[in-house]
């Protein structure tokens, strides 16, 4: 192997990946909010007692979970102008992947849920707790603290997957990599910077849910 | 002039939809195969083999695989192998897939009781017999239901490929695209499309997983 490695021309840019790090960083964060929303409500509507809703839930959940998130993107990028809808990249890589967290967010959430005694919720229901206070208070609140892990781990992997949003021409930490490829054509010193950008991403993650963690159910629930 | 969406486009869909499949079987042969020492490595008594394995297993489960694709994709032509952009796709997948099947191998292996392993030592069976002969067998079955979903993922990633040009389902949509400019069908029928590859296995997964329930 007679390849000199060069990584100065990379690290000469550093200001460009700090940009698409911060666009990676407001957009995961954007999607992780939007999503979980959606994961609970999704919830909701699958233990909701009109058949259509949760046919309808069910149907989305089992829709995204076997399609390949770029598929989606694709097909909400690319696909919808064909009926007239027209999105702009942010807005569509947005919501393909709010669309997505949203599904597996919502197996999550009622797994979650299902995991709650029945006698919690009569508990909370002879107590005079009103249905909203119940859902939020007596189930959801407990629920979230089993279902923590498989959350933080999803939104994890959410952040990683953002990077596909690249491929619509979103400025993404993974886009500005791209560009400093076509700059410098040092390509393998410019992804396997990026990687590791992600990976400390991830790894920082993974710290601010263990802090979130202690944090919120540090005392018992 | 744009070609209309006919029966040559779904053909060609179909074709690209062979290449999916072909890249999930080799990914996964490749997953298994890495996965496989890179369990032995986890569950290892020599602490630094198991310390490399955790090593490998969070860099890579703490990094897109889009990254993987393209250092994979520029790193083995550095190392001077004019390697085809499906065998690169291949790696990177595998080395991804590796880390994911080794870590759900480990959670199996971990809930064989620890009895098992006292019991098979104390028949004198040495750390090679008692894995084969005791803890991987249970293991195994254990192992079947996540694998399964693991495989659904893994025919989903093959969709990155198409970014360094192989070219499987999404990239052929890409060229169909652009011969016809009828996205929103061309881009609804791919997902209709990896949706039937995916979702038997799913199926599949789900009710492996429920039969195995009331065993335990």
């Amino acid at each position: 192997m007679s390849y000199t490695f060069r990584f100065t021309p990379v690290f000469n840019r550093v200001d460009q990946l700090l940009d698409g790090l911060a666009v990676t960083l407001w957009l995961s964060a954007v999607v992780i909010a939007a999503g979980f929303l959606l994961g609970v409500a999704g919830a909701l509507a699958i233990r909701s007692r009109q058949a259509w809703l949760r046919g309808l839930v069910r149907t989305y959940v089992e829709a995204v979970r076997n399609t390949p998130l770029l598929a989606q993107l694709f097909f909400i990028y690319f696909g919808l102008p064909g009926i007239g809808i027209r999105l702009d990249a942010v807005t569509a890589g947005l919501i393909a992947l709010t669309v997505n967290l949203g599904a597996y967010t919502t197996e999550i959430v009622r797994g979650g849920i299902d995991a709650v005694p029945q006698g919690q919720i009569d508990a909370g229901i002879a107590l005079g707790l009103r249905p909203v206070q119940v859902f939020f208070l007596v189930v959801l609140k407990p629920a979230l603290k089993t279902m923590f892990p498989a959350l933080a781990s999803q939104f994890t992997l959410l952040m990683l997957a953002s990077s596909i949003i690249s491929q619509i021409g979103v400025t993404d930490l993974f886009h500005e990599g791209s560009l400093i490829d076509s700059a410098t054509y040092r390509s393998f010193e410019v992804y396997t910077v990026v990687c590791g950008c992600y990976l400390v991403l991830a790894l920082g993650f993974r710290l601010v849910f263990a802090l979130i963690y202690r944090l919120a159910f540090r005392a018992p629930a | 002039m744009f070609r209309s969406f006919g029966l040559n486009e779904c053909l060609m869909l179909l074709a690209g939809l062979q290449w999916t499949a072909g890249l999930t079987v080799l990914a996964f042969a490749g997953s298994f195969a890495l996965g496989i020492v890179l369990l032995l490595a986890r569950i290892a008594r020599w602490v630094p083999l198991r310390w490399v394995a955790i090593g490998w297993i969070n860099a890579v489960q703490g990094t897109p695989l889009l990254g993987l694709l393209f250092v994979a994709f520029f790193g083995l032509a550095l190392c001077g192998w004019d390697v085809p952009r499906w065998a690169a796709a291949t790696a990177a997948l595998s080395v991804y897939g590796s880390a994911f099947l080794a870590d759900i191998w480990r959670g199996s292996v971990q809930a064989i009781p620890l009895g098992q392993w006292e019991a098979s030592a104390a028949l004198g069976l040495g750390r090679w017999r008692q894995l084969r002969h005791v803890v991987l067998p249970q293991a195994f079955a254990i192992a079947i239901p996540p694998t399964v979903g693991f495989l659904v993922q893994l025919i989903k990633n093959t969709s990155l490929a198409s970014v360094v040009g192989v070219m499987e389902l999404s990239r052929m949509a890409q060229l169909v695209n652009g011969a016809t400019f009828a996205p929103f069908i061309v881009y609804a029928c791919v997902c209709g499309l990896y949706f039937l590859l995916c979702y038997p296995l799913t199926w599949w997964s789900r009710r492996l997983e429920a039969r195995l329930a009331p065993a335990r």
